[in-house]
């Protein structure tokens, strides 16, 4: 009877493990342990973001869910914010520009300058116009110069109240084709603010008394072709009338005077007999241009005029821009850790082919390399040689008259350039050092630049000038030293 | 008696039978369905799917992005830009080479400046810098991938990926909604995290949320979408945050107008379209 109870008990007990295993079986099974929902961490977990919520998903914080297939539309009403960013696009494209202030003293007497190195104020407007096939670029310079006092404009010089950076029109005529005719800055080359194929006009007045360093370059009056293909691309600029460096002429910045023996300035400025004869002193300047797997290559040429004044007449004793002749090559691509550029260019001085004309730049060859690399966070370094070597030396020294300063066969620059990043980027610190072993002298640019918010910005720096001797490229800028600080509306 | 006892012991033996059968099959059920409801990927199988998502849906892709940056006492920086993006190597996979354009809108100082990046992942990348008021195309030396891109609290790395190689994932757990892996890098010498860790939405694969600890294992930034749409059938994160606990800063990072599989050509991603840049394409349509 015992026997009998047990038996029932036991099969009493089996039937409620299966009731049991039955009901536990209808609920959701349990996560083996590391798979499994601890509830205690449910609060570490993020919440999904809207987009990923779904109702019913259980577990989540519950946040308005999107409806299945919702898409491209935001959430709610038309984001206030959405619209203002489209109003300001609107206006990016339509004008943009600044308005810029600066002043700069000299750090010494200079007896042929104003004490004053700048004191302007200028207006930058820019309007870009897109059409399918075409973009019209219009960029000017509204300038007052209190210093200069020259308000009469000049549109090659860029004097006056008006500067006209750019005014161009770009074409596409075919998938392979790029065509750009108007007023516009043209720069090429591995250089950084050193120049060999890139005989395009520069402003080195701008560059000396503290302008934007995107006043270095002077806009040029020409056609630029642009032809594409998988082998090689390939760009043409003609230039049917000369466009000069805005040189040095002693009206802004002092030189050293070979004809007089001294410093010059105001009181001697450069006269120059400037090739200016349409499509007769035109210039072309051409270049075949290749990245090949990160490495761009490039070959390049030039027929022209020394941009800077290369010689003197001997008989109106006027400043000439003699004929020359430029062939080069460039390579730059990742190097180790950085950039590496090599750039090597030959000066062919047309009006000088021997070097016996001593009143006539000789002919050069000119060769660079660089190398740049961050070498810790946000501060980047590039260090630069130069050669400038002159051909036919014995030719040169031999008729060169006894008065004049000799200069040397190999003309050598080293450049270090240092840009610390400061400030979530809004503090920028530079400083670019030319030095010369070969002339004994050196050029400092030291700039702060501080971006207050998104539209105004100031910028407070120097241009150092040293030199053991009165003539050479940079001692005779010596008198020039000069502080300058400026302020800047971005709109 | 007897007749009852056998009677009794034919049910028992049959209740047995059909007891065991039904737990069986049961518990086989339970087994079946557990496997299926967390049918887990492979950890790298995880983080490829979270890069594809973050990086690399479709074949190509733009958006207009803005960002905007404030500092612990509320200052804001404001940025905006249209980036294009193409792959390079394959559509809609994680790893391989892509090809970045970024076009400048605001502030007003780099406006029109165009950004150039060929990514690679066996070797560094190459950069340019478009700069239009000199006509002049910059090579940029490689920087530090863990450096601010233009001033935000985002990195190069958040922008374009962190090379998934360059860590060891492993998968911590695994919920209802997230995968939450653990990623250690593999060489702790050049960056600043000792980890991080990521939760990652099971079933679109969007890394929703990745907070980074130190060396002394205290959290000090901390990375969160705010917002997903599916576009053209691709889960995207429109909104997104990086804040730095440290610094107390953080940057809101949208992406508008964005659209998949626009036909980018490779050769958008040349000189030629950084010294005139490619409206075509740059424009929403």
């Amino acid at each position: 009877m015992i026997k009998i109870l047990l038996r029932r008990l036991h099969i009493l007990l089996l039937i409620l493990a299966l009731l049991v295993s039955v009901v536990y079986a209808q609920d959701e099974p349990s996560l083996p342990s590391g798979l499994g929902e601890d509830e205690l961490k449910d609060g570490e977990e993020p919440a999904l973001p809207s987009g990923l919520t779904q109702s019913g998903d259980k577990g989540s914080t519950v946040e308005p869910a999107l409806p299945q297939g919702l898409t491209e539309k935001p959430e709610g009403p038309p984001d206030k914010e959405a619209e203002m960013i489209n109003n300001i696009t609107k206006i990016a494209f339509d004008m943009t520009g600044y308005w810029d202030a600066r002043v700069g003293v000299r750090t010494q007497q200079d007896p042929y300058e104003k004490d004053m190195s700048l004191g302007e104020t200028r207006l930058q407007l820019e309007i870009e116009r897109d059409w399918t096939m075409a973009t019209f670029r219009l960029k000017t310079d509204l300038l007052y110069d209190p210093v200069f006092n020259h308000h009469r404009i000049h549109m090659e010089k860029g004097q006056g109240w008006l500067d006209l950076r750019e005014t161009s029109l770009s074409l596409t005529p075919t998938s392979f084709m790029d065509v750009k005719v108007g007023r516009q800055i043209l720069t090429w080359g591995t250089g950084d603010m050193l120049f060999i194929n890139d005989l395009f006009p520069k402003d080195w007045n701008s560059f000396f008394i503290g302008r934007d360093s995107e006043y270095l370059k002077a806009p040029s009056d020409a056609i630029k072709t642009s032809l594409y293909s998988g082998l090689v691309n390939i760009d043409i600029i003609y230039t049917p009338c000369f466009d000069s460096d805005r040189y040095i002429d002693g009206r802004r910045i002092s030189y050293w005077n070979g004809m007089i023996g001294r410093r010059a300035g105001r009181d001697a400025q450069v006269r120059v007999d400037m090739p200016d004869d349409w499509f007769d002193d035109d210039e072309v300047a051409w270049r075949i241009f290749k990245n090949l797997r990160g490495y761009e290559l490039a070959i390049y040429g030039y027929q022209g005029f020394w941009k800077s004044p290369g010689g003197t007449d001997p008989v109106s004793g006027l400043s000439i821009f003699p004929g020359l002749s430029v062939y080069g090559a460039s390579a730059r691509g990742v190097v180790s850790k950085g950039i590496s550029n090599i750039e090597i260019g030959y000066y062919d001085s047309e009006d000088d082919s021997n070097g016996t004309n001593p009143f006539v730049r000789n002919s050069e060859f000119r060769f660079l390399l660089g190398y740049e690399q961050e070498v810790a966070k946000d501060l980047t370094v590039v260090i630069q040689y130069y050669l400038e070597h002159m051909i036919d030396y014995d030719n040169y020294q031999r008729t060169l008259p006894s008065v004049s300063r000799i200069a040397d066969k190999n003309r050598q620059v080293v450049t270090l350039r240092l840009t610390k990043l400061l400030m979530k980027q809004d503090l920028k610190l530079s400083l670019f050092t030319y030095y010369s072993p070969t002339d004994n002298d050196a050029y400092l640019r030291p700039i702060i630049h501080y971006k207050i918010d998104d539209h105004w910005s100031c910028d407070v720096g120097g241009n150092l000038f040293f030199g053991k001797d009165d003539h050479t490229f940079f001692g005779q800028f010596e008198k020039n030293n000069n502080m300058y600080a400026g302020m800047r509306y971005s709109f | 008696m007897t007749i009852i006892i056998k009677l009794f012991r034919i049910i028992y033996f049959l209740l047995i039978l059909l007891f065991s059968t039904s737990y069986q099959l049961s518990w086989a059920e339970e087994v079946k369905t557990m496997a299926s409801s967390i049918k887990i990927p492979s950890v790298n199988d995880i983080i490829k799917n979270a890069n594809r998502v973050a990086y690399y849906q479709g074949r190509d892709g733009r958006a207009k992005v803005s960002m905007t940056i404030m500092d612990s006492q509320g200052r804001s920086r404001y940025r905006q830009f249209t980036i294009l993006r193409l792959n390079k190597d394959a559509e809609d996979q994680c790893c391989g080479d892509q090809r970045f354009y970024v076009y400048f809108h605001r502030p007003a100082d780099v406006n029109k400046m165009a950004f150039m990046v060929w990514k690679h992942i066996n070797k560094d990348d190459d950069r340019w810098l478009y700069l239009p008021a000199l006509d002049l195309v910059k090579r940029i030396a490689a920087s530090d991938e863990r450096a601010s891109f233009v001033g935000s609290n985002f990195f190069y790395e958040d922008v374009s990926g962190r090379n998934i190689n360059e860590d060891i994932h492993e998968l911590v757990e695994t919920t209802k909604t997230y995968y939450t892996l653990k990623n250690t890098p593999r060489d702790p010498k050049p960056v600043e995290f000792a980890y991080y860790t990521m939760w990652i939405h099971r079933k679109t694969f969007v890394p929703v949320k990745v907070e980074y600890y130190d060396k002394k294992g205290e959290k000090y930034r901390v990375y969160e979408v705010l917002k997903v749409d599916t576009i053209q059938g691709f889960p995207s994160i429109t909104k997104s945050r990086m804040s730095d606990l440290r610094t107390k800063g953080e940057t809101i990072i949208e992406y508008r107008d964005v659209k998949y599989n626009i036909g980018l050509p490779d050769k958008i991603f040349t000189e030629r379209y950084l010294r005139r840049a490619p409206k075509k394409y740059l424009k929403k349509k």
